[in-house]
């Protein structure tokens, strides 16, 4: 059965493959391989049979075929309605083909399936609040990207994706020295603003074992130093671990479920390492969907939790700002309209959406919802991996519409957004429409408005 | 004929249709897994419960989720199709008086003319639901003839009783007819997406177990279905 030497139905497990892969500009000799990558029909096949459970199943085939999800979803939205976009024909005209066709089916298949899984659904599972039955799209484009990424049919960046984790524990190659020179070079950098600031590595029995983005130390390492600063002023007892100090999980965007395994329980190691009271977790979205929400399942924990209790950043902030850890100068609060992005992942997945009101209350004086807004909300735009994929740059782009218009109709130039890759949305959309709106985290908003108590102020700033 | 139908038959019928959905819920309820579903089903459970409670009673009252709300269209005609498809049989007196003749009970009934105007409310929502697949890009896209099929099946019961009820033409004939269509389409319902009168509860627990259990349930007040 024909295979390419990039594209192809192994994982990616060595650095010589993963090197090749990324020798491989924008994927082109890849993505000419796919073209001619054999779908292995006999393992399609037993794989459905193995996984195809009665909760996919019962959805495929009780859809009532009724289009009330159709206009929940931002993409038909997006693209003038086109009935093409509906999800439940997404669906049907993909996994619902390949069960009817037992698994039959060929590359040229394959190929629109794939595209269809990652270009026309960012599996933010709006649609399953809107369907009377609770079919959830997100779920079942969850599960078909899976069959996708076991038969090599997976967007290149994807598949590099994947191998970072296996190989690095990362979804960069941020390696565990790297990682921690990055800790020390940040804590010097920002001492001589903040004595005594540190960033303890391996500390054990911590209060707080905080983990994060990859991107953070390779492209923005002043976020590291923002944490630290924060939980320096509200006095935490925390450490970031050496290993396993990745929260995020380019495998869940891509369906390799092994490389998922391989992430989550690197962090799960940790914690059980260093035997902290709490993990907190950076503001991305994502990471806390795969890392606390969905993390447990794949590394087979039966009661559904981590090893340690788990929180999102903006339930870290909330709490610091509720019991005074951390007080906000009343003077610097935000004045202008400013609205804020629910994520899919930690607010309509994670159930977070009356913890960021919480937090709007402290910082805010002129708060805009969206609408619709809180478990609701639309995705960004760039969800599932979307914003990461080049050949679907276009149809990213399209998406980004309706945040676009929902943002527009608050009045707010400034968007609060923890979710990283909400962030990257908000930013490539400004990019492309220039409308003057302007994007942020919560840390450098939340230094700029802190108070900062006296002992904690550097020397002669006084 | 009509004892024929009205005998062997119709015990095949209620037979196949009782025992296929009861089958229908076991082979769901065993085909949940909490790893592959990522839902701790026996873990938790309070939290499940709720959820799941909270998921059916939204989408089971007219308007009672935000999806209901957002479409008050077809929200109404969903509603009255279903009121009549499901009280008008089962408080007809005609029926009733076939159940108390074969079976020695029988329920609380409406009048005739009551079940008439039901009769023809649903026939007509009927009407509009298929306008609606028609008019509709975005239904239309994902009708097929099985859609057609199963609702012609769904009223066919409808539209015979109404006749042989007012003796169009000729009474015993609509009457035989009657009852085989509505005995196709018990026997349709375990076997086709008409198995939504069980699955349909089913599948909206379990999302709400997914919600309430994993998915920000154990968080706040739950998911604002
Ligand atoms: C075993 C199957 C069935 C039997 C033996 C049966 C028998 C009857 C009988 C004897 C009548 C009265 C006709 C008259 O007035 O003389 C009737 C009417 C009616 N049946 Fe059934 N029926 C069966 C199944 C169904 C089903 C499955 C449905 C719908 C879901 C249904 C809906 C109706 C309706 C709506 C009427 C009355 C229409 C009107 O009053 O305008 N029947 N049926
Ligand atoms: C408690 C029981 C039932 C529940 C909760 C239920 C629920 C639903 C739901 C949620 C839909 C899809 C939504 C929509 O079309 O707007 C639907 C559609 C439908 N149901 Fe039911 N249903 C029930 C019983 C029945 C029964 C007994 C029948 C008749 C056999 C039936 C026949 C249909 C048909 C034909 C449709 C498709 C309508 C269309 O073509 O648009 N349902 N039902
Ligand atoms: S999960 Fe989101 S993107 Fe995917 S079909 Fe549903 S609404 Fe659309
Ligand atoms: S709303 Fe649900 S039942 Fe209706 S078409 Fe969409 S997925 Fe199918
Ligand atoms: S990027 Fe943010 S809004 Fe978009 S799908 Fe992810 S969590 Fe949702």
């Amino acid at each position: 059965m024909a295979e390419g030497k990039l594209c192809n139905r192994k994982t990616v497990d060595t650095k010589e493959y993963l090197n090749a892969l990324l020798a491989d500009k924008s994927g082109k000799q890849y993505y000419k391989e796919m073209e001619e990558l054999d779908v292995d029909t006999d393992k399609l096949q037993a794989t459905l049979k193995a996984s195809l459970k009665s909760r996919l199943r019962t959805w495929l085939e009780i859809c009532a075929h009724c289009g009330m999800c159709a206009d929940s979803c931002f993409l038909y939205l997006a693209n003038n309605r086109d009935p093409k976009q509906v999800p439940s024909y997404k669906i049907q005209s993909t996994l619902g083909e390949i069960v009817k066709r037992k698994g039959k089916v060929d590359n040229k298949f394959m190929r629109m399936v794939m595209d269809t899984a990652w270009s026309k659904c960012t599996c933010c599972n709006r649609c399953a609040s809107f369907c009377p039955f609770g079919i959830d799209m997100g779920i079942m484009f969850g599960y078909l990207r899976g069959l996708c990424f076991s038969q090599g049919f997976v967007p290149w960046e994807l598949k590099i994706g994947t191998g970072m984790h296996r190989i690095f524990q990362a979804q960069m190659d941020v390696t565990s020295e790297d990682w921690v020179d990055t800790c020390e070079w940040m804590a010097e950098e920002y001492e001589d603003d903040w004595p005594d600031l540190a960033i303890p590595v391996d500390k054990e029995n911590a209060d707080i074992m905080y983990t994060l983005n990859a991107r953070e130390p390779k492209h923005y390492p002043d976020d590291i130093a923002e944490t630290a600063v924060l939980f320096h002023l509200a006095g935490e007892n925390w450490t970031v671990p050496s290993e396993g100090w990745d929260q995020t999980n380019l495998a869940m965007f891509a369906g390799d479920w092994g490389a998922c395994k391989i992430q989550v329980e690197s962090v799960y190691k940790a914690m059980n390492r260093l035997k902290p009271k709490r993990m907190v977790g950076t503001e991305c979205g994502h990471a806390h969907r795969s890392t606390v929400i969905e993390g447990p399942y794949w590394a087979g924990i039966k009661d559904g939790k981590t090893p340690v209790e788990s929180i999102h950043y903006v339930e870290w902030v909330a709490e610091a700002l509720r019991t005074g850890k951390l007080k906000i100068d009343p003077s610097k609060k935000i004045k202008e309209p400013v609205t804020y992005q629910d994520s899919c992942n930690y607010i309509r997945n994670g159930g977070l959406k009356n913890i960021s009101r919480e937090i709007m209350s402290y910082i805010a004086e002129d708060f805009r919802e969206m609408t619709p807004n809180r478990e609701h909300n639309f995705c960004c735009g760039g969800g599932g991996g979307f914003n990461g994929i080049g050949r679907y740059r276009a149809q990213r782009n399209a998406g980004l519409q309706i945040k676009r218009q929902q943002i527009l109709d608050t009045g707010a130039k400034l968007v609060i957004s923890p979710c990283h890759n909400c962030w990257d949305a908000i930013r490539d959309m400004e990019e492309i429409f220039k409308d003057g709106i302007r994007w942020s985290f919560l840390k450098p908003l939340l230094i700029n408005m802190v108070e900062v108590p006296e002992h904690l102020k550097p020397e002669g700033e006084l | 004929m009509y004892e024929f139908l009205t005998g062997p038959a119709a015990i095949a019928a209620f037979g196949i249709f009782f025992i296929g959905l009861i089958v229908r819920v076991i082979i769901y309820i065993r085909g949940l897994h909490w790893q592959m579903d990522r839902v701790t089903y026996t873990v938790n459970v309070s939290y499940g419960i709720k959820g799941a409670i909270r998921s059916v009673i939204a989408w089971i009252l007219p308007f009672g989720s935000v999806g209901w709300r957002s479409k008050p269209g077809i929200t109404l005609l969903f509603f009255i199709f279903h009121f009549g498809l499901l009280f008008t049989p089962l408080f007809l007196q005609a029926h009733n008086f076939l159940l108390k003749e074969r079976w020695g009970f029988s329920l609380w009934t409406i009048s005739d003319p009551t079940a008439d105007l039901l009769t023809i409310i649903t026939l007509v929502a009927a009407v509009f639901l298929v306008l609606r697949r028609i008019a509709l890009a975005e239904v239309r896209i994902l009708t097929t003839a099985y859609d057609y099929i199963l609702l012609g099946i769904t009223v066919a019961p409808f539209l015979t009783g109404l006749l042989a009820f007012h003796q169009v033409w000729d009474y015993h004939f609509w009457l035989m007819v009657h009852i085989i269509s509505g005995e196709i389409m018990l026997i349709c319902i375990p076997f086709t997406k008409l198995s939504h009168v069980v699955l349909f509860f089913c599948s909206r627990i379990q999302l709400g177990m997914d919600f309430g259990i994993k998915r920000g349930g154990m968080k706040g007040k739950g998911f604002a279905w």
